[in-house]
């Protein structure tokens, strides 16, 4: 198994042997049957866990338990997970990466939002969403606020947020460009927000993230806010990075092309990507 | 642990410091600037750990100072997460500290081209230390879904280091490596489920005190190993594990080897060993133990089969890796003495191990990225007369592959004295045998290596070569390499250092 | 067979059919989705420990889900691009080679 990556529907040249297959399927039906009964059988120990979040939900500033947990209890989790989702966004950076050392001026776009002015694409679309995108913007909002007592919170509302980028950006009439600073900036907010409360909070109580009982609330709408601009960033970036791959054809040789590779690891230099041409999706 | 500037909070200072390098070097946007803020950071981070080690081993040894624990968020366990240090976690953060230094200093000249458009270090340096952040974060962590997390970090930045230089074989071996990972750390969220459902919380202190050898405690241990073992690459789940470390850049490949495989090593000795040791069946370590030894061969007789350098090298971890399972079956003999914390002889074999292992390994890597650099090429075959060109790389090779063997005086040598001294110990006599014959096998494979390398003509050939060099390689690079093979020497003459450090966790 | 042990079998399932597929299908869509199913298991494992017929369910496994989910999309996400680079090399390759 993962030999080459295969690309081809219905192609039964790689494929595994008839009976390795019914071996494998075999085998994990045995250990599933195993588990399954391991669990059935066992003694579910009620754990002390959900009790003792609910005698600790009035100090730690929300009345939603799963957001108490997320943001109070266990927010050191989610900060690593924010993390998570930085190191993909970084991944996903475009490759037009200059250096400033050279060459100051960034071209390719220094905006991260610019407008297409020209002919509409898909109106029925682009009708839909002059009324569609203030509401989702409306409804991430609201599903931000309400994290605090009821299901919402950041990932939510982040994730709205995202939908509405990737609306936009199907539409034909928005164009996302992710190497300008305010790009950079949204999607490391979250994380910034969140290291500085952590620091912050340890000057007046001395633990690393553990707010003071009065300041718990408004601590964490403020880490949720800056979570919800850096998670609809990464997640939209994400999107516009996959998108554009796919439209990219290297029959016209991009500026960058040009440039050896002696940085290049393996004995076969001729077969690097090099960097995207900087403009945007082709719809 | 009351007041900010107690010592208590270099703990998660060792986690915060390089989220904030990853944060300063995304952010930034000359690549001179990044590279200079990455050095400092990683001086300050041996500052930091150098700390740390002084305040646990001044400070006591009573029995409830056996680890020391940091509460975030002031809640404690099992509300809360915990930040734990033992003696063995306390030996593998001073050795990515170290590591990480020498390291950050080799990549800001391999990465640097001033006279490039493209500037390659906007994604190194970001994920370098989210890299360094997840394996901290992980080795400090005291909660197993926090474990998860520090897994997929690592997992996530390592395969994006993989990919970086964007050729085709890099992507393929990066996108197995990935599937692999995503796949182990799926079984262990898995176990994680089925731990939580048994004992209700997710603290390792206090699983190891409530574990008991029930049915779905060891279906979770059974998992958690499957998942590990993906990730540590033992035969036979190794077969990411080449092409992945082989396909990689110098630094990558050099850090993947010396930790990031070390990381779901620690996690399996801590789980084995520590928090669920009741459900550890003698067999299963018996089990681990043969894997281990099946390793040694396996990864050795590839590595004599390997026709690149770096390919080579990477066969040699899958080898050298195997040494460190045999950990299991050496660790107690008895029943009783288990449960009692990561110590004793073995451990501190094994620790040694892995110092000697990682700093002979990134030596190996890093000499062989040079030589790539300079030759443009990594072919065993064709490197004919390197000793007239590069001969601080070859003296770097060589030394690092006495460590491998096994010779006197590096730390190599002593880590295997240590382990042969274990073995006997314990009357488990066959293990010493593996370990000489993997001793033998790696001497194969390394005098492969530098036989070739002192012969200039190429007797098949029969005729001069052209093996000129085609670029020039800045010495401090072949000086980072060379001091890590120099490290090696020095650990194996102050074996003190690492052996008192893996016992500070010890009431005695 | 209680309702709880219903959801246990079809969890672990998922996870089954999940890894059966990661390791035999030869697409690599078909991979990364098997990945994505397993996961979808692990989680309704997790969600399925957390109901309590007491009171409101364990908030701490819905936390676990909630970040389990995001490191799926993210490890998906990362999936899909190198997939995508690399289908984009060969299919640069296969051109040139005519």
């Amino acid at each position: 198994m993962f030999k080459t990556p295969e690309f081809k529907e219905n192609n039964h040249a790689n494929e595994l042997p008839f009976a390795t297959r019914i071996l494998c399927a075999t085998a994990i039906g045995a250990l599933g049957l195993g588990l399954i009964f391991a669990l059935i059988l066992s003694e579910n120990i009620s754990s002390s866990l959900p009790a003792l979040v609910q005698q600790n939900l009035t100090q730690s500033g929300v009345q939603n338990p799963v957001t108490a947990v997320l943001l109070n209890f266990r927010s050191y989790d989610t900060l690593l997970e924010i993390g998570v989702l930085l190191t993909v966004a970084i991944a996903m950076l475009p490759n037009s990466n200059f250096n400033s050392d050279i060459n100051p001026h960034m071209p390719g776009g220094s905006r991260l939002v610019s407008v297409v002015n020209s002919a509409p694409v898909n109106p029925p679309l682009e009708a839909l969403l002059r009324w569609l995108i203030p509401m989702i913007i409306v409804m991430a909002g609201y599903m931000l606020w309400t994290g605090a007592a009821l299901p919402g919170g950041a990932f939510q509302s982040g994730a709205l947020l995202a939908g509405a980028g990737v609306l936009a950006q199907l539409s034909g009439r928005l164009q996302f460009c992710f190497t300008s600073t305010t790009a950079k900036l949204l999607l490391t907010i979250g994380l910034i927000t969140f290291v500085m409360v952590a620091v912050g909070v340890a000057t007046t109580t001395g633990v690393i993230l553990q707010y003071p009982l009065e300041l718990a609330a408004p601590l964490i709408l403020l880490i949720e806010t800056a979570a919800t601009l850096s998670i609809a960033a990464i997640l939209l970036l994400s999107y516009n990075t996959l998108a554009t791959q796919t439209f990219e054809s290297s029959s016209e040789p991009s500026v960058f092309d040009k440039q050896p590779s002696a940085l290049s690891e393996t004995s076969a230099p001729n077969e690097t990507l090099q960097s995207q041409t900087a403009e945007g999706p082709k719809p | 642990m009351d007041s900010l500037f107690s010592l208590d909070i270099l703990l998660p200072t060792l986690v915060g410091l390089p989220l904030i390098a990853a944060i300063l070097t995304t952010l930034l946007k000359s690549p001179g600037l990044r590279a200079s803020i990455s050095i400092a950071m990683a001086l300050i981070q041996l500052i930091i750990v150098a700390t740390l080690l002084l305040w646990l081993s001044n400070s006591g040894t009573s029995l409830e100072t056996q680890y020391q624990r940091y509460s975030l968020g002031g809640w404690g366990a099992p509300l809360g997460i915990d930040l734990a240090i033992d003696g063995f976690s306390a030996l593998m953060l001073a050795l990515t500290a170290a590591l990480t230094l020498v390291l950050t200093v080799y990549s800001r000249y391999y990465f640097f081209e001033p006279h490039s458009r493209l500037d390659k270090t906007a994604r190194f340096w970001p994920l370098w230390w989210l890299l360094i952040m997840g394996i901290n974060a992980l080795f400090l962590s005291g909660d197993i879904f926090n474990i998860y997390v520090t897994l997929e970090i690592i997992g996530l930045a390592a395969v994006s280091l993989v990919a970086l230089d964007g050729s085709r074989a890099a992507l393929t071996a990066a996108l197995r490596y990935l599937l692999v990972g995503l796949l182990g750390s799926l079984c262990y969220l898995l176990a994680v489920a089925l731990l939580y459902r048994a004992y209700g919380t997710l603290d390792l202190a206090q699983l190891s005190a409530i574990a008991e050898p029930t049915a779905i405690t060891w279906a979770a241990l059974a998992l958690i190993t499957t998942g590990l073992l993906l990730k540590t690459a033992l035969v036979p789940l190794h077969f990411w594990l080449p092409l992945a470390h082989g396909s990689a850049p110098a630094p990558v490949s050099a850090i993947l080897s010396a930790l990031v495989v070390k990381t779901s090593f620690y996690l399996l000795a801590r789980f084995w060993l520590d928090t669920l040791a009741p459900a550890a069946t003698d067999y299963g370590l018996l089990m681990l133990g043969v894997l281990g030894a099946a390793a040694i061969l396996w990864g050795s007789i590839q590595a004599l089969r390997a026709t690149r350098l770096k390919l080579m090298v990477a066969y040699s971890t899958v080898a050298q890796l195997g040494y460190l399972f045999l950990l299991f079956p050496l660790f107690s003999p008895d029943e009783d003495a288990r449960g009692a914390g990561l110590s004793g002889p073995a451990v501190s074999a094994v620790g040694y191990f892995i110092v000697a292992h990682a700093c002979a390994k990134a030596a190996m890597f890093l000499a062989a990225g040079n030589i790539m650099r300079t030759f443009g090429h990594d072919e065993i075959a064709r490197l004919h007369g390197l000793a007239k060109y590069m001969p601080l790389s070859l003296f770097t090779f060589a030394i690092a592959g006495a460590s491998l063997i096994g010779l006197p005086p590096s730390a190599g040598f002593l880590s295997k004295w240590l382990l042969l001294n274990v073995a006997i110990d314990t009357a488990q006599w066959w293990w010493a045998i593996i370990i000489l014959m993997g001793g033998l096998m790696a001497a194969m494979y390394v005098f492969r290596v530098l036989n070739i390398a002192f012969i200039s003509v190429d007797e098949k050939a029969q005729t001069e070569p052209k093996n000129l060099p085609t670029n020039k390689l800045p010495t401090i690079m072949s000086l980072c390499a060379f001091l890590l093979a120099m490290l090696t020497i020095v650990l194996g003459f102050n074996a003190e250092l690492i052996l008192d450090l893996v016992t500070i966790g010890d009431d005695v | 067979m209680t309702q709880e042990s219903l959801y246990i079998i079809a969890s672990i399932g998922l996870f089954g059919i999940g890894l059966y597929g990661v390791i035999v299908a030869p697409h690599i869509l078909r991979k990364i989705l098997a990945i994505n199913i397993m996961s979808v298991g692990v989680f309704m494992l997790l969600v399925v420990s957390a109901s309590n017929m007491n009171s409101t369910p364990d908030p701490v496994l819905h936390a676990m889900v909630l970040t389990g989910i995001v490191v799926a999309i993210a490890g998906t996400a990362l999936a899909l691009l190198l997939a995508v680079k690399i289908h984009t090399l060969s299919r640069d390759s296969d051109k040139d080679d005519h």
